[in-house]
C-alpha cells in the first residue's frame, strides 16, 4: 500500500515526472498532432479520458488477476481494455464532432499504442495505489500530457515564422524544443516529494 | 555513375530477400527516417548497455511477431486484424519479459517498465500492418532482421552518446582521464530529446548533400 496523499501524487504525476518530459511516453502523438494549440488542447482530453477508464479498469483488473493467480495476463488484459476503450472514444466523437473526427485523423485509433496509456496502467500496479489514489494518478498524468502538448504547440505555432536553417526543420526543430521544455521541468523537482 | 545505373535496375525487378533486408538499415531506418517507437529510443538509451539490451528485446519481439502474423495472414479476419496483432505482440512481450527477469534481475530493473511498453512500440505493430500481413513468411524474417537491426544500431548510437559524454564511460569502463567534467545533463531527458535531434540533423545533412551533388 502506497502512503503518498493525493495532491502528492497529483503534482508529481502532472510536474515533477511528466509523462512526456521525464518518461518520454506518448512521444509519437507529441511529435505528430502538436502542431496546433487547438488540436493538442483536444488530443490532450481524450488521451486524458481514455487514461482515466483505463486507470479504473487496470485497477479492477488486476485485483482480479490477483484473485485467480495469473499475473502473467496481466499485460494482455491492460491492451484489450485500452483498444476497446479507445475505440469508444473514436466512436463517440466521430459522432458528436466530425471536425474534431478528421483533425486528429490517424492519431485517435493510435493513442490504443500510446505508451503513456499502457505506462500509466503499469505504474499504478507497480506503485500499488488503491482505488483513489489511481484515479488521481491518472488525471495528473493526463493533466500533464495536455499540458506538455499544449506547451510545444504554442511554442512550434510561433516557430512557424521563425528562420530557420532548412535541415533543422521539422522534427529536429520539434526535439530541440522538447529537449529545452524538459531541462524547464526538471525546476518542478522536489515539489512533490513527501 | 555505375552505381546510380545498378540502384534503378534494383527499383524495376521485384524486391529481393537482401533488398528487404538492407532497407531497414539506411533507407527506412525505423528511427532516423520512420521515427517509429520513440519512446523506449529516448527513455532507456542513458548507457550503451540498456540500449543495446532494449534493442534486442525489442528486435525478438518483432521478428517472432511479424514470423506469426505473416503464418496466420490468411486466417485472421480484416476487422480484428489490429486487435488479433496486438495480442501476437502482448505474448511475446510477456515471454520476453519473463525471460529478461530470468537472465539478469539488475537489467530487468533498470529497463523496467519500458520492457512490458514494447507492446505499444508503434515499430512492431506497424511492420506486422504494412508488412508481414501481406508478405510470405520468409520475405518477413528478412524484414524483420533488418528492422530490428537498423533500430538496434540507431539504438546503441543514441546510448553510446549519452553514455560517453553523461557518465564519460563506455559499458561501464571509464574513458577520461580524472579531470574530465561529465555532461550529467545528457544522462537526464533532456539529453535523450538533444542527442536525438543531433543524429537526425547528421541525417539530414547527409541527406540534403547527396540530393545536391
Amino acid at each position: 500500500m502506497n502512503q503518498e496523499t493525493y495532491s502528492q501524487i497529483f503534482i508529481n504525476a502532472c510536474l515533477v515526472n511528466n509523462f512526456v518530459l521525464a518518461y518520454f511516453l506518448g512521444i509519437c502523438p507529441f511529435l505528430g498532432v502538436s502542431g496546433k494549440i487547438d488540436t493538442s488542447s483536444k488530443m490532450g482530453a481524450a488521451v486524458t479520458f481514455v487514461m482515466l477508464i483505463a486507470s479504473i479498469c487496470a485497477y479492477g483488473i488486476h485485483s482480479l488477476l490477483i484473485a485467480i493467480n495469473a499475473p502473467f495476463l496481466q499485460l494482455i488484459s491492460y491492451i484489450v481494455v485500452i483498444a476497446s476503450t479507445v475505440q469508444l472514444v473514436e466512436m463517440f466523437v466521430k459522432k458528436m464532432s466530425p471536425t474534431l473526427f478528421k483533425a486528429l485523423g490517424i492519431f485517435l485509433p493510435l493513442i490504443t499504442t500510446n505508451c503513456a496509456i499502457l505506462g500509466l496502467a503499469l505504474f499504478q500496479t507497480n506503485k500499488g495505489y488503491d482505488f483513489f489514489q489511481s484515479i488521481v494518478y491518472a488525471l495528473g498524468a493526463g493533466a500533464g500530457f495536455t499540458l506538455a502538448l499544449i506547451l510545444i504547440a504554442g511554442l512550434r505555432e510561433q516557430l512557424e515564422f521563425a528562420e530557420v536553417p532548412k535541415v533543422i526543420k521539422g522534427t529536429v526543430l520539434t526535439l530541440i524544443v522538447a529537449g529545452i521544455l524538459s531541462l524547464a521541468f526538471m525546476g518542478f523537482s522536489g515539489l512533490g516529494s513527501s | 555513375m555505375s552505381n546510380q545505373e545498378i540502384d534503378k535496375g534494383s527499383i524495376n525487378t521485384a524486391p529481393t530477400s537482401t533488398d528487404e533486408f538492407i532497407k531497414g538499415l539506411w533507407k527506412e531506418n525505423p528511427v532516423f527516417v520512420q521515427v517509429l517507437g520513440m519512446c523506449p529510443v529516448l527513455a532507456v538509451s542513458n548507457t550503451a548497455v540498456n540500449a543495446l539490451a532494449m534493442g534486442m528485446a525489442t528486435a525478438f519481439v518483432l521478428l517472432m511477431s511479424n514470423v506469426l502474423v505473416s503464418l496466420l495472414r490468411n486466417f485472421i479476419p480484416k476487422e480484428v486484424r489490429i486487435a488479433s496483432y496486438i495480442l501476437i505482440i502482448a505474448t511475446f512481450v510477456t515471454i520476453t519479459d519473463y525471460a529478461i527477469q530470468a537472465i539478469s534481475v539488475d537489467l530487468h530493473k533498470s529497463l523496467g517498465a519500458f520492457i512490458s511498453l514494447i507492446v505499444v512500440n508503434c515499430l512492431i505493430l506497424s511492420r506486422a500492418e504494412a508488412f508481414a500481413s501481406k508478405n510470405t513468411v520468409s520475405k518477413s524474417v528478412m524484414d524483420a532482421l533488418g528492422m530490428g537491426l537498423g533500430f538496434i544500431i540507431a539504438l546503441f548510437s543514441l546510448g553510446a552518446v549519452r553514455e560517453i559524454l553523461g557518465n564519460g564511460a563506455f559499458f561501464g569502463i571509464s574513458l577520461f582521464p580524472d579531470g574530465f567534467q561529465e555532461w550529467v545533463i545528457m544522462i537526464l531527458p533532456a539529453g535523450g530529446f538533444f542527442t536525438l535531434a543531433a543524429w537526425l540533423l547528421v541525417f539530414n545533412l547527409i541527406k540534403q548533400r547527396r540530393a545536391l551533388s
